[in-house]
């Protein structure tokens, strides 16, 4: 798995290369699409126009301005318009981590040292769990730009991206109504219930689905003519590599 | 300029109903592209076989499982559909917890919940809920899904956010620290003060998409036939060692609190 992102965290004028990894697996079971003939399928972009299938020189990323009509942005167009300052993460402010409130966390993904960066990575990582904060900058990955928080966990760096405060609307905004007056035994009525059921650890669930999936799988198998099995030379080429596994591997140091 | 309810359900706490419309409490702006051809159409997509090239239509496709390289388990439309869980209105709750129980890794997506047609019962559980300082965990099926979400009070309103379950978050506790030369007390000390000189209060309206911003003029001006110039980006980096780096940070910032 190669890294979603490579770049620099600075704190100060101090520089610590990295390799950024998801912290999070999606779709744990992929289904693949697969033809009549029991062959692996693969997706292909074509021209409605020619018919004809089209490799990645002949397209383009278009903004539609008005129905039908775009205007063309290029990968490096891109990349250029991205500002200097935005293109490491550059930690210039550390916060409590309690202020920031969890609705801006979106997706996160955990920093590997990259190059000799070893010392610097381990000292940021110190500094902040030793002073009980987070770093907030804002960088662009991938062509979006995000605000992130850096967290020191159990000597890890991890990143949290954030969502940029206009794209989180305000109750107003949702259009929810007056908060009515309420009525005290109602209230009550409620917190005894709440109490009832009060737990004091949260457990997170297992994925029930991929379970599920995973338990129709085995007994579809179970009959010959649910499976297809490629010849040796015809093997998909899907190799499905644990995230934990290339986790540890980029942290001890043995990068790819 | 009030949200649309992307769905409707029913509270369930014990016995009790409380029935609520679902909001997303989140509006992406990100800048939508799509992928023409040369002529500056959109393009379609198709699947093929890989080895001839030949389009496979719709109706011939079959989703199928690699239980192994090379080894697929096919599944059925019906067996699909036997995956789909029941539907149902029922957002269930079925513990409270304290607020810093769920670790921020697992909330995923949240929502607001308006009330639908219970006003009273609405805004006595959202006062209860801040009141106990807790929030409830929910269990709801949506779209064909399975949900599991926790339930809490924000100023007096109900939200509720998606959690991501056991498999889909490594936790750092589970990772090795990385190896290689530990720090030094002394430079752990000062990166310790230069981290304290950086430290502030989180004030959200500080940060502005500033890209976002500059594509979009980008698409303007191109759309008026102007073609701006844009410079290649060059990053420079000086290597100064780690102990230099430090002192100089800590050095410019004095100077920077003492000149403002």
């Amino acid at each position: 798995m190669r890294p979603f992102w490579s770049g620099t965290i600075t704190f100060g004028l101090v520089s610590v290369p990295v390799n950024l990894y998801p912290a999070t697996r999606t779709n744990r079971a992929p289904l693949r699409m697969i033809g009549p003939e029991g062959e692996p399928l693969s997706r292909r972009y074509y021209s409605e126009k020619t018919g004809k299938d089209l490799e990645a020189d002949d397209m383009i990323r278009g903004y539609e301005i008005d129905k039908g009509k775009f205007v063309t942005v290029t990968d490096e167009e891109l990349e250029r318009l991205a500002p200097d300052k935005t293109r490491d993460i550059n930690l210039t402010l550390f916060v409590k981590e309690e202020s920031i409130p969890p609705v801006y966390f979106e997706r996160g993904y955990f920093l590997s040292p990259a190059g000799n960066s070893e010392k610097a990575y381990k000292l940021l990582a110190e500094a902040m769990k030793e002073r009980g904060n987070v770093g907030i900058a804002t960088f662009v990955m991938r062509g979006k730009e995000y605000p992130v928080a850096i967290f020191s966990d159990n000597g890890i760096l991890r990143a949290e991206t954030m969502r940029f405060p206009d794209e989180i609307r305000s109750v107003k905004q949702v259009g929810l109504p007056e908060k009515a007056k309420t009525n005290s035994t109602t209230v009550r009525k409620f917190e005894t219930l709440i109490k009832k059921k009060a737990k004091r650890t949260f457990t997170p669930d297992k994925d029930e689905e991929t379970a599920q999936l995973l338990k129709l799988v085995k007994k579809k198998e179970a009959s010959k003519s649910n499976v297809i099995q490629l010849k040796e030379s015809d093997t998909s080429d899907g190799k499905v590599v644990d995230l934990m596994e290339v986790l540890k591997r980029t942290l001890a140091g043995k990068a790819k | 300029m009030a949200a649309r309810a992307i769905w409707k359900g029913n509270l369930k706490l014990g016995t009790t109903k409380v029935p609520v419309k679902l909001y997303s409490a989140i509006e992406d702006k990100t800048v939508r592209f799509h992928i023409l051809d040369s002529g500056r159409k959109r393009v379609k997509q198709h699947m093929i076989e890989p080895e001839t090239g030949e389009d496979v239509p719709e109706p011939e496709i079959r989703k199928g499982y690699e239980v192994e390289p090379g080894r697929f388990v096919i599944l059925e439309e019906s067996d699909l559909e036997s995956l789909k869980p029941k539907a149902s209105r029922d957002i269930e709750v079925s513990s409270f917890v304290p607020l810093e129980a769920i670790e921020q890794q697992y909330y995923e997506r949240p929502y607001y919940l308006g009330p639908d047609g219970d006003e009273k019962n609405y805004f006595a559980l959202a006062e209860a809920l801040g009141n106990q300082e807790r929030e409830g965990i929910a269990h709801w099926t949506m779209r064909n899904k399975i949900y599991t979400g926790a339930l809490g009070a924000q100023d007096g309103y109900l939200v509720l956010s998606t959690l991501r379950n056991a498999e889909e978050v490594v936790s750092a506790a589970q990772l090795p620290k990385p190896g290689g030369t530990p720090p030094s007390k002394k430079e752990i000390e000062l990166a310790k003060h230069l981290v304290g000189m950086l430290e502030g209060e989180f004030d959200p309206a500080e940060y502005k998409n500033e890209y976002r911003e500059r594509v979009m003029e980008f698409i303007a001006k191109k759309a008026k036939g102007h073609a701006p110039r844009l410079s290649a980006v060059k990053t420079k980096r000086k290597t100064t060692s780690l102990d230099s780096a430090l002192a100089k940070s800590i050095e410019s910032l004095k100077k920077g609190k003492r000149a403002a």
